[in-house]
């Protein structure tokens, strides 16, 4: 049997569902009435995210002197939180984008949740910098447009390649996520019962009547996006990692950062895809659509990551030894044995240790077990960059030595961006298809056009019986 | 508004499964239509060369678009460097253009993503909130299990009589004629 005809053999989705069941199913989830489930979460977390206006606010008014930054440590908690966003944004687009083109179809059953994680998590990445800049009405300084002093950005700055590669990675999914929305959207514009969901599912859908003539661009673009995210979502955390490896600090001023940054945050991206769709899973359903299958694979993505991430720590200390340099080598005990020695070791712990359960088959499919581990190793994953920021509060000279300690408005806007995030993630379970129809269907038995002409239908036969 | 003169926009016709309409469009290719499509609600594949349609332009566009954002943004940061302010940033040339890269490379895939969902859209005439098809009751079932083959007024050799009776000898369950206003 050929490659390809065992790719399609393979029963993705459960029940082995008709299309109409497909869209029923997952169309029912947005157009049915607001579960009180939803409504509480929903409040809860708008109360954080009124937490983050507040605390931005006041931010805003009286300066970024209320947070614990100080002289050694320049950078804070907000650094730690935009690394830790970005990170999470990775595994939605690794999702989309790169299993996409490898032809992995299983993808299919998460790869809308996960984009839509993508997103929400850059939005709150993007604010970080945005109110660490001090003055953030002039945020338009970091582009090149023309101003009154006539001077231009500085293109040699990793600070400000971040906000290219940021901002494109955001333009980028947002744009992905759409154009795989819009069959989908003209699905919900198709079934509208009432004028106003026909008109904004409608005006929305842009007028998609799903003609061949229509799904060839269609593919194309889809492909062609694919394509460019791919490289773009590797270089954004290569990027994001310049921010510490550019510089001369013992510690950050390392070769191995952009691809430990780059594993870190397709780690940590697939825990909170898995934290997320757990809950979504249950609540909505969807055991069929999202099988063990996925649950497993996703889970031996987090095994394999888990391991590079641990290997790059190893490589860090060795090289630290190595390298010969005392400042170096000092960083990292400092690190395991410094004043941060706990926040260290809750790193090692979280992200290396704990998803070596991921080894055993018992495990990797006990849906309790997988939840705790995706939501340790969330923990892990933050922890990782406060301990790659923070530990330099002892660098060169033992008289400059400082001490980070976060305020209590630190700790508000952290709270407060997972407020936002969970706030956009709920108004789109609520109001968008969490599941790509269109794709689920693409991969059901029956949608292949050759269904009927002899060996393949024996294949999909056997597999289905 | 009042006064609502219909004219026939085209045809209609519904089948069973993808591959019915795959075989559908194989014949009416044929046949020689060339003003007809087939909707489905999802991509099926292989139905470009069943429909007898060429590859999409739009790798072309994009490429083009992609190759024009690499060299406007590097010969942006040039001139911005060189020419137009320079300033010497840590004893670096004023054009050290390994460190441009990040920037011109955001900057093209930026321009690149633009160029293909914007190009997608103009190719296929979106957004275009209005089609003679919307008309049409069983339509709706296009973006749920629905599968069609529907031909425009335009084509050369619409007819209403032979191009139903076509329809319907290859095997569509159910044909309407869509009227527009």
């Amino acid at each position: 049997m050929s490659v390809e005809a065992k790719v399609h053999k393979e029963i993705l989705i459960a029940g082995n569902p008709q299309f109409s069941t497909i869209t029923e199913k997952i169309s029912r989830i947005v157009e049915s009435k607001t579960t009180k489930v939803w409504l509480l979460l929903f409040g809860a977390a708008v109360s954080l995210l009124l937490i983050l206006l507040g605390s931005v606010g006041y931010l805003l008014w009286e300066g970024i002197g209320i947070w614990g930054n100080n002289i050694p440590s320049g950078w804070g908690f907000d650094i730690v939180n935009f690394v830790f966003w970005v990170g999470i944004g990775h595994a939605g687009t690794l999702i989309s984008a790169i299993l996409f083109l490898f032809r992995q179809r299983w993808r299919t059953s998460i790869n809308r949740f996960a984009e839509a994680m993508t997103i929400f998590a850059v939005i709150c990445a993007l604010l970080f910098p945005s109110i660490h800049v001090g003055r953030a009405w002039l945020l338009q300084w970091v582009l090149p447009i023309p101003n009154q002093m006539g001077v231009w950005p500085n293109f040699r700055s990793p600070l400000l390649w971040d906000a290219f590669a940021v901002g494109t990675y955001f333009a980028c999914s947002l744009m992905f996520w759409y154009v795989g929305l819009i069959p989908d959207l003209a699905t919900l514009r198709d079934r509208a019962k009432n004028r106003i969901r026909k008109i904004l599912y409608g005006t929305f859908a842009l007028g998609w009547h799903g003609g061949n003539r229509q799904w060839k661009h269609y593919e194309l673009a889809y492909l062609i996006l694919a394509g460019i995210s791919t490289p773009l979502v590797l270089s954004v955390h290569s990027i994001v990692s310049t921010d510490f490896a550019t510089s001369v600090l013992p510690g950050w001023h390392t070769t191995i950062f952009p691809p430990y940054f780059v594993a870190g945050a397709i780690f940590s991206g697939f825990a909170m895809v898995m934290t997320l769709i757990l809950i979504a899973r249950r609540v909505y359903h969807l055991e069929e659509i999202i099988t063990m299958k996925h649950l497993e694979r996703m889970n031996i993505f987090m095994l394999v990551t888990s391991m590079m991430v641990g290997y790059s720590y190893g490589t860090e200390f060795f090289i630290a030894w190595y390298s010969g340099n005392p400042y170096e080598s000092f960083a990292f005990l400092n690190r395991a044995f410094g004043p941060y020695w706990w926040a260290y070791w809750t790193m090692i712990t979280c992200n290396v240790v704990v998803p070596q359960l991921f080894w055993f088959k018992r495990f990797r499919t006990n849906i309790a077990v997988m939840f705790i581990v995706s939501i340790l190793i969330n923990v892990g994953m933050w922890f990782e960059r406060f301990v790659i920021i923070l530990t330099l509060t002892r660098d060169f000279l033992p008289s400059s030595w400082g001490w980070y300690w976060p305020t209590k408005w630190d700790f508000a806007v952290l709270i407060g961006s997972f407020g936002l995030f969970f706030t956009l993630f709920l108004l789109f379970i609520r109001f968008l298809p969490m599941i790509s129809m269109a794709e689920i269907k693409n991969v059901l038995p029956q949608a292949d056009p050759h269904q009927h002409d002899g060996q393949r239908q024996a294949a999909i036969g056997g597999g289905a019986a | 508004m009042s006064q609502s003169t219909t004219r026939t926009a085209g045809m209609l016709a519904a089948f069973e499964s993808p591959a019915a309409l795959m075989h559908a469009a194989e014949k009416m290719r044929d046949a020689g239509y060339t003003n007809f499509d087939c909707h489905s609600p999802f991509p099926i594949h292989g139905m470009d060369r069943a429909m007898g349609l060429k590859r999409s332009p739009l790798g072309f566009i994009v490429g083009v678009v992609a190759f024009c954002a690499l060299s406007g943004a590097t010969l942006m940061m040039w001139w911005m460097t060189t020419v137009d302010y320079p300033l010497v940033i840590s004893g670096k040339p004023y054009f050290s253009f390994q460190a441009y890269v990040p920037v011109a490379f955001a900057i093209t895939i930026l321009c690149s993503a633009l160029a293909a969902v914007f190009g997608m859209l103009i190719l296929n005439h979106l957004p275009q909130l209005f089609h003679p098809l919307f008309e049409s009751k069983q339509f709706a079932s296009v973006t749920d299990d629905g599968f069609f083959v529907s031909v425009a007024a335009q084509d050369p050799k619409f007819d209403m009589q032979t191009t139903k009776q076509l329809l319907e000898s290859i095997g569509s369950s159910h044909t309407e004629v869509v009227e527009a206003q």
